[in-house]
Parts: structure tokens; sequence; C-alpha cells
């Protein structure tokens, strides 16, 4: 905390007072936005650096390590698009339906979905022609995906059921019925050790951007995100949505359809995460098993809140947060570092990120405290 | 059932044994969760708590050769991680939910890190009490061998239910609860209430998990608890933050999760994942059922953000 604090102080002196961050992002405040996250990172990283160093290691390694494994060569940078993809994808199911004021946290449960949906619409369409077999994927998992998180958005409108707790309880039941339908219906007898469904076709997989090992997935993330943040500011259903999600009653009374933008931004939501399953499956796993549960739906949700919530801010988030997972690998054998340690870094990196919630505007860093 | 075994009673029997085993994980959480819920704040990171509470006491007790010792880790552990969620939340604008989303990823991703080296070794467990001494038919002993921390969680139900109404402090979590500004008017700091609600909630719930890693299933792995912190932070709001109903509500769910074991050894394997998955069905079947967008919650703490 000690060292956030220190990075805060110089943060605070360029900050205009400001209401609420809907306002801050109409008029533009952007220094903000980037400075006071940019310094939580720096004091999540410094803290994390002294979480290894109690282990014995050197946390200028440390450093040095994940900068080189996400962005030090050209190898290292394709690993951190391909990871990014579908983390813009999973951070999109948290930051559209929170332009509501709703806190989904089920993209993994979507994710989930959307690859089992687009998996049995790649099989259904075996011998059709691959474009073909692609867009039905996609449309699959978008759909797929997308029913699963209007599930939640429908009963938060119609029977008040809390959405953050429903969407998580979908995840470990979407992950219930993979299991179930892959290594029951689903399973391709073939695959004896790790149940699977049948293959999807190498002809059916999506592929890689040309001179690169990028899949196409990288460009269907930011084609949603970008198509995300015109929907939600330059367009009247976006401004509706804001509305509504800064003050419920007042969207009421100007007779905004509230039901029908719950749902369908649920549905836009869960549509994304369930894209990313489909760009998993079509060009990751080329299957779908329970491989797909690799926890892009969580991490997509501290990518969307340390875009804070913005769809175009999550282009970078993720590409940094796709990195820092891609150098878990090189933080392992170089280091010896645990896998988990990945986790340990997303788990401060959000604490920081909170926190640092409370250094909008210009109030002081212990004020508040009766 | 001609091998002279109890056939099918088997399931009802497995049922009530995990009722019994199962539920001492959801029963330490949700009164945890309870407690914290009172006081006006709520803690969505006890998944992460009870993740880490199963780690440190698996921990301490192969390290100590206590498991006692092992269970008492594990409730500073959780009170450690509630004093953090406690602590972030008392900075003005920061959304409690968001808080525990958080701790619940740093919570699991720093038990898993510390952990490593645990999944190997073998630690000392926690010792259970034969209950079942009197019977013949071994599936009923096996039920009935329950372990103290069940029976401490079953006695602590009743004794918050008392406190929440008599005691000075079961008073106070329920003003800071209810009204902040009351409490503030009679000089208390709602925040320190807060975070002491929010700790002894950790507490309990770092409890819970040790016993995930000490009885039952009783090891370390990284597959330990798959959202029962989150399922018990939800049967808290059905149990109407009642600890009494808590208690009732977890002895439903341990009966839920014991469901696919227990069909799978009659030789029910077909729905088997599906079976797993009833407890967090009947939590969002009840959910549903309970919820209503017209009312606020019967015993709704007022001040909770999650039923404004």
């Amino acid at each position: 905390m000690t060292s956030e604090a220190a990075d805060s102080t110089q943060a605070v002196g360029t900050i205009a007072p400001a209401a609420d961050p809907g306002f801050l992002q109409r008029h533009g405040a952007t220094i903000e936005y980037i400075l006071i996250p940019g310094a939580a990172l720096a004091g999540a990283l410094v803290v994390f650096g002294i979480f290894v160093a109690m282990f014995g290691k050197n946390p200028l390694d440390l450093y040095f390590y994940m900068y080189y494994g996400a962005f030090g060569t050209w190898f290292s940078w394709q690993n951190t698009l391909t990871r990014a993809a579908p983390l813009i994808l999973t951070a999109l199911c948290t930051a559209l339906p929170a332009q509501l004021g709703m806190v989904i946290i089920g993209g993994e449960g979507a994710l989930l979905v959307g690859a089992l949906t687009a998996t049995s619409a790649a099989l259904a369409l075996q011998g059709m022609p691959p474009l073909i077999v692609q867009i039905a994927m996609v449309c699959a998992g978008v759909i797929g995906g997308g029913l699963w998180i209007m599930v939640s958005g429908a009963l938060r409108q119609f029977r008040g059921v809390n959405e953050t707790i429903s969407s998580l309880l979908l995840v470990y039941i979407a992950l219930a019925i993979l299991n179930h339908l892959v290594e029951g219906v689903m399973r391709d007898p073939a695959s004896l050790n790790k149940p699977s469904t049948r293959e999807i076709g190498a002809a059916n997989m999506i592929g890689s951007i040309p001179g690169t090992d990028v899949h196409w997935g990288l460009v269907f993330g930011l084609i949603a995100a970008i198509a995300a943040y015109l929907l939600i500011y330059h367009t009247v259903f976006g401004f509706a949505a804001r509305v509504a999600g800064g003050n419920i009653r007042a969207a009421k009374i100007v007779g905004l359809g509230v039901s029908k933008l719950i749902l369908t931004v649920c549905f836009l939501a869960g549509g994304a995460a369930g894209l990313a399953g489909m760009v998993e499956v079509a060009a990751v796993q080329g299957r779908t098993n329970a491989n797909l549960a690799a926890g892009y739906g969580f991490t997509g949700i501290l990518v969307a809140f340390l875009a804070r919530q913005n769809p175009l801010a999550i282009i970078p988030v993720a590409i940094l947060l796709g990195g820092i997972s891609a150098s878990g690998g090189l933080l392992q054998r170089r280091l010896g570092l645990p896998d988990a340690s990945v986790l340990v870094l997303q788990g401060i990196i959000f604490v920081f990120v909170l926190a640092s919630d409370a250094l909008y505007g210009r109030i002081g860093f212990l004020k508040g405290k009766s | 059932m001609a091998d002279g075994s109890i056939g099918l009673w088997t399931v009802p029997l497995a049922v009530l044994g995990g009722a019994i085993r199962v539920s001492t994980p959801f029963l330490f959480v949700s009164l945890g969760e309870c407690i914290t819920e009172r006081s006006g704040r709520i803690n969505l990171g006890l998944e992460g708590t009870l993740v880490m509470g199963a780690m440190s006491a698996y921990g301490i007790s192969y390290v100590t050769g206590s498991p006692w010792l092992g269970v008492l880790a594990a409730g500073v552990a959780g009170a450690l991680l509630g004093a953090l969620h406690a602590g972030i939340c008392s900075l003005p604008r920061v959304n409690d939910i968001a808080v525990g989303i958080a701790l619940m990823l740093f919570g699991t991703g720093l038990a898993f890190y510390l952990g490593k080296p645990l999944i190997e070794p073998t630690a000392p467990r926690l010792p259970a009490i034969d209950f079942g001494w009197w019977s013949d038919i071994p599936q009923l002993r096996a039920a009935l061998r329950i372990n103290v921390m069940f029976l401490i969680g079953v006695a602590l139900a009743p004794i918050l239910y008392w406190a929440f109404r008599t005691t000075r402090w079961g008073l106070l979590i329920r003003t800071a609860g209810e009204s902040s500004d009351a409490a503030r008017a009679m000089g208390y700091s709602v925040l320190l209430i807060r975070l002491r609600a929010t700790m002894v909630g950790g507490f309990l719930a770092g409890i819970g998990g040790s016993f995930l890693s000490l009885f039952y299933p009783g090891s370390w792995n990284e597959g330990l608890s798959s959202g029962q912190g989150i399922t018990a932070v939800a049967l808290v709001i059905f149990a109407r933050w009642d600890p009494l109903l808590c208690l009732w509500a977890s002895l439903a769910f341990g009966g839920a999760a014991a469901l696919g074991p227990a069909l799978q050894s009659v030789g029910v394997t077909s729905g088997y994942h599906l079976f797993n998955a009833a407890p967090y069905i009947l939590t969002l079947a009840i959910m549903i059922i309970t919820c209503s967008p017209k009312r606020t919650l019967t015993g709704a703490p007022a001040e909770l953000s999650i039923t404004r």
C-alpha cells in the first residue's frame, strides 16, 4: 500500500475534480485514466517484486524476464497477442453490462458455452465449405454465449436475482454441462486420456493472420472492441444504456425500455465471450474439452476493470495482461517460479487497481475514515 | 440385494453422510459471511479465503504435525484476507463487490503459489468421532463418523443467532448494517465495526477451508474448492441473514453436493458431472424462487449494496 501512496501523490496533483467516472469519460480527462491505473500497475509490480524477493529471487531478473517473455522478441509478441485475443472478448463480457451498472463475472461460462455451441455447429455441418462452417461457428458461438449471459440479465431484471452471483454460479454449471457432454454424447471415442469432442477438421480452422503466428481471433477481438465502443459512445442505444446505468429511475421516466436494454446488452456481452470460446476452438484447440476452462474469462474481468470498462481501453490492457500470462512460462523455466505466480500478480494488480479508485478526484488518501 | 449389502439405501445414507461431511465448509463460510453482511458489507472474496485457508491449514499441519494448529493458521490467514478486504473497502468510492472479486483471484492465486510444494506430502488430518459404533452397517458407520468441526459449526449457529439478538456487539453489527448514520450518531466507527465483522467472517471462512484439506476430501490440490465459497455467499442471501437458517441451508447443500458421489457409488455414473453441479443449480433455483424485483428481501441489512 505504501508504495502506491507514494506513486499516487504525483498523480493526485494533476487531477481535475470530478463527480463520477461517466462524467469524466465524456469530458475527456484522459490523463487521469492513464496515470492512475498506470500508478496502480507500477505499485502492483513493486509489491510482486517484493513478494518474489521473499522467496530468494531477484526482482530485477523477474522484471527482465517478464518484459522479455511478453514483449522482448517477435516470438513473444506473437504469443502475447494470441493470448490477448480471447481476453479482449471476455473483457467485453464484463465491460458492456458495466455500462448499465451491472457486475457480470460469468465470462468464463459464456466462453465455455460458446465453444460448445460452435463445436456442435461445426460437427453438424461437416462436409460443407469451410467458410460456411466458420460463419456458422461464429453465429453459434455468439448466440450460445449471448443467451447464457442473458439468463443472468433476465434473472436480475425479472426476478431481482443478483447478477454477479448468478453469472458466477452459471460458470460452474456451464463447466458441468461441458464435462457431461464431452464425456458423454459428444465424446470422440478416440480421445482416451483427455475426453474431447471430435475435431472440427483442419480445413475449418480459422488459421493465422498472414506473415504471423497470431490467429484471426485477434482481429475478431479488435473489431468487437471497436464496435462496442461505437455502440456505447456513438449511438442512441449506447446513450440510453448509459443513462439507465447512471440513474434507472430517470431512464424509466424518459421512457426507455430498461428490460430490453438489459437483455440486449447482456446478449451482446455474452456473445463476445461466446465468440472467444469459438476462437479458442477454431484457432487453437480444434475441439472442445476441459482445456478450454483456462481462466480467460476470469482474467477478462480484471482487464475490464483495469480498462475502467471502456471498450477501447480494453485493447491495450488485454495486450498487457496477455503479455503477463505469456511470460509465465519463461518465469517458470528461468526463475523456477510456480505457474500460479501469474495468478498472484493478477490478483495484486486487481487489488491495486480497485484501491486506486479512491484517487479519482481530489480526495486525499486518508480522508473519509471517520 | 444378493450380496448382503443394503442396496439402494446406500444413496440416502451417503447423502446423509455427505450432508454432514460436505456441509461443514458451507456452514462456516456462510456463518462468517452472515456476520460480514449483517454489518453492511458483502465479501465475495470468501472463495479465495476458503482456498487460502485450506492451503495454510495443510501446510501448518504438515510442518508442525498438529492439525489443530493448522485450523488456527487457516483462521488467521482468513482474518488477514478479511482485513485486506475491509481495508480497501474503507477507501472512498471503492465497490465492495469488485474488491471481493479481486480477492477471490488473489486468494486462490496466492494459495496455489504457496501450496505448490504441498501437493505431494501427506499432512496429519483432523480426527473424527465415531457416532455409529452401535450399528453393524458399514455405510451407516461411515456416514456417522463426524468431525468435531461440524459439531462446533452446529453449535455456532444458535450462538450467533442469540448474539445478534442480545449482545452488545451483535446489536452494533446490526446497527452498522441497517443504518451507518445511526451507528455514527451513537459515536461508533462504522468502518471499524465492518473491519472487525469482515475479519471474523474471514476467520470462519478460513476455518471452513481447513476442513476441506484436513478432513474431507482431506488433501491439498488446486481443484479442492470449485465455487463452494461463492455458493455459501449466495446461501446467506436465501437464508435471509439468519444464522439458524444458514445451518439448515448448509445441510441441504451438503446433501445436494453428496448426491453425485453417492449415485456413482451405486453405479449410476452417466450424469456424474451434472449431479456434481447440483449445489450450484440448487442455489440458482432457490435464488430465483425467493428473490423478487418488487421488494427488498425481508431481513436484508439496509446498507448492503447487493440488495439495493
